[in-house]
């Protein structure tokens, strides 16, 4: 046991980090919100470099690096606040694609996605189907070499400035067992019947979207998979999902800039002492995180159901720490705004990707066998 | 970066366990502390025989030379045995002896140690020394200095958690041991440490007892497991467990290698704050969830509750680290 990483992993930590330094440029970093455009700089720089998708296989533009480079690699992307990779291309409908798509759809998608040609969104949730995803409406109907789509997707994140968005549609609606009768679309949202409505959250912020489909023809090449087993790439792409939402790199930034930012603050003992259990909470997840790689990297099984903990302890950790910060500060200066504005729109992360209380049926069942 | 045990330490850590599994059931246990000693002397023979006593001593003096995880391996299958007989006092002064002793120091006690002849007590004061009443030789700190003794006398009692302990009266001045300062806070790290490696075994025998009972109990007619409540605590109870146990391996891999004193200080408080706090979470939790017969003697959970209420709080409670965490 030696959890020091080793000398080519720290190595390999500086390059990261120096190349941040030298290439991130400054009017992006650290921005409270990124408009597209800069979100789109951002992910060109990297796809240049040629590490904006280091897990895919090499052969489509990964790296090739181990889980550990990998972990060492977004930890020094949120250490230096750099604008978020969007996740919906890069890391779900890529990796769906690659595991279930035809030769012709990754060709077609997969380095428009890379080069950020293409920017995607996620149709999952629906008005009356949220943690009860299987339960969803939208339906899709064959006719000759097409589906139309009919239904209302909503939380549709970033849906106002996606090219292209992939759902789950309903295309059985007679099966008993509802998860068989629904399948993985990829649908243009240039696609005439489409619609989009903002969804305004408390934080003043247009993140999110209710997208509307009105008879919307969509070619049956844009299948994924196989008809009617749309719910097995679901889960697929859920494991991927939960792996990826500790953001241990960027609650650490959070912590030192809060340390930074209130000075006066910190020989308050009672406030140092509740961000230094923060603090503590946020190293048990990263060394956690890092033991469950080791796991993967020892057994070569991918993560299992109990890195839902993951999800858990690191939405806490990200909503504590916006919380410390608005308490640190003045509540009628104007400064503390921003603050405030964070703390509000913070609470989403644990309710979305499977609520924390989701997160917590799924160890219940898979983990512990309850 | 690696979390495993090497191949030395898996096969100590599996002798170590299938050894308790044989003799140190609940039962064995509940003989040994019907004893008026309330201690083995055959244990600690046998634990001598498999070369724990010894462990991490060099082999110059019929040691193994291993380092925290090596013994973290041991105390945490103690920890999931309740062990009573106090291993790591005597550990942690002989560490103590073997850092900043003298040669004739070293000579005199520490193949006596190894062999299982001579039982240390670590003592940070005159009150609550744990193993004192069956230690030979005390070793004191006081004032940031240590000291070694031989001439004591012990008024007995047993803590909260069935280890014998005792107020101990120092007779002689005590043989200075170590002028380098950095040994006692070594030392009181190590001992740290290991408290939390004792208590991921403590608590993961209150995980597993308490996902079994969820599984079996049943009212209104289904076993309690399937009521949400209390599927949603169990798996609170699974995180502070997983979490704890990260942050043992973190502190003791410090504790063997790390970049400063302050890297192992600093890893070392985070480790106790968080452990700490999964005692008192994973304890207080599996006695509610056992419902009354958690109250009882009968259960081991209640005494495991025992133990890592008591472990929360020795070698510094959540305070002290909260303090020197922040303050590094």
């Amino acid at each position: 046991m030696d959890l020091n990483y080793s000398p080519e992993e720290l190595a390999f930590r500086d390059e990261v980090r120096s190349w941040l330094a030298a290439n991130l440029p400054q009017e992006l970093k650290d921005k409270a919100h990124y408009s597209k455009e800069e979100l789109m700089r951002w992910h060109r720089i990297l796809a240049a470099k040629g590490w904006v998708a280091p897990a895919w296989p090499k052969e489509w533009g990964g790296t090739g690096w181990s889980a550990v480079q990998r972990y060492i690699y977004e930890e020094e992307l949120g250490s230096a606040g750099t604008p978020p990779i969007i996740p919906f291309g890069i890391n779900m409908c890529a990796p769906v694609l690659i595991a279930f798509g035809t030769d012709a759809q990754k060709k077609r998608f997969l380095p428009r996605i890379y080069n950020g040609e293409d920017f995607w969104c996620q149709g999952y949730s629906e008005p009356g189907s949220g943690s009860d995803l299987a339960s969803l409406k939208t339906k899709a109907v064959k006719e000759g070499a097409h589906y139309v789509v009919n239904g209302q997707k909503i939380w549709t994140t970033l849906a106002h400035y996606a090219d292209w968005i992939f759902c789950l549609v309903r295309t059985d609606p007679t099966v008993e067992k509802r998860q068989e009768g629904i399948s993985f679309l990829l649908i243009d949202m240039k696609s005439p019947g489409i619609t989009l409505r903002p969804l305004m959250l408390m934080d003043g912020a247009h993140h999110v979207n209710e997208v509307f489909f009105d008879d919307v023809e969509v070619p049956a090449d844009n299948l994924v998979h196989k008809e009617n087993q749309g719910w097995t790439v679901a889960k697929y792409l859920l494991g991927y999902e939960r792996m990826n939402t500790g953001r241990i790199g960027e609650s650490k930034r959070e912590l030192r800039k809060l340390k930074e930012r209130f000075p006066e603050k910190m020989k308050d003992v009672r406030w140092r002492d509740r961000l230094s259990r923060v603090e503590v909470e946020l190293m048990a997840l990263e060394i956690t995180n890092l033991r469950f790689l080791d796991r993967m990297r020892r057994t070569g099984q991918p993560p299992g159901a109990d890195v839902s903990m993951l999800k858990i302890k690191g939405t806490e950790i990200q909503q504590a720490l916006t919380e410390l910060a608005m308490q640190a500060a003045d509540p009628n200066a104007r400064e503390t705004q921003a603050l405030e504005r964070r703390y509000l729109d913070m609470r989403k992360t644990t309710i979305y990707a499977g609520s924390n209380e989701i997160q917590r049926n799924i160890i219940a069942k898979m983990t512990l066998g309850l | 970066m690696n979390f495993d045990y090497n191949e030395e330490q898996q096969l100590l850590a599996d002798s170590v366990r299938r050894y308790l599994q044989k003799d140190y059931d609940f039962e064995s246990r509940k003989k040994i502390l019907a004893t008026p000693q309330g201690w083995s002397e055959r244990v600690w023979a046998n634990f001598a025989e498999m070369g724990l006593t010894g462990l991490p001593l060099s082999p110059d003096y019929g040691g193994f030379g291993g380092g925290a995880v090596d013994l973290m391996s041991v105390v945490e299958a103690f920890g999931e045995a309740l062990v009573v007989e106090p291993y790591l006092p005597s550990m942690l002064a002989a560490a103590a002896i073997a850092k900043g002793g003298t040669q004739e120091q070293k000579q005199a006690i520490l193949p006596a140690v190894a062999q299982g002849r001579m039982r240390l007590a670590f003592a940070t004061g005159e009150r609550g020394v744990i193993g004192a009443p069956l230690a030979q030789r005390i070793v004191l700190a006081r004032d940031g200095r240590l000291t070694l003794h031989d001439k004591f006398n012990v008024a007995a009692y047993r803590t909260v958690d069935d280890l014998a302990a005792g107020d101990v009266a120092f007779e002689d001045k005590g043989e200075p041991l170590g002028a380098a300062g950095g040994v006692l806070e070594e030392v009181l790290d190590l001992g740290a440490a290991l408290s939390c490696a004792e208590a991921v075994g403590a608590l993961k025998f209150s995980c597993d007892t308490t996902l079994e009972y969820l599984k079996t109990r049943k009212q209104f007619g289904v076993p309690i497991g399937a009521f949400q409540a209390l599927q949603h605590r169990m798996v609170d109870m699974f995180i502070s467990y997983e979490q704890a146990r990260s942050m043992a391996c973190l502190a003791c891999s410090k504790v063997d290698q790390a970049e400063s004193a302050q890297d192992r200080a600093r890893s070392v408080s985070a480790a106790k704050v968080r452990i700490a706090d999964a005692a008192r979470h994973v304890s207080q939790e599996a006695v509610q969830l056992h419902g009354g017969m958690g109250m009882t003697e009968e259960l081991k959970v209640s005494h495991t509750f025992r133990r890592l209420t008591a472990l929360a709080r020795r070698f510094g409670d959540v305070d002290q680290h909260l303090e020197r965490f922040a303050s590094l």
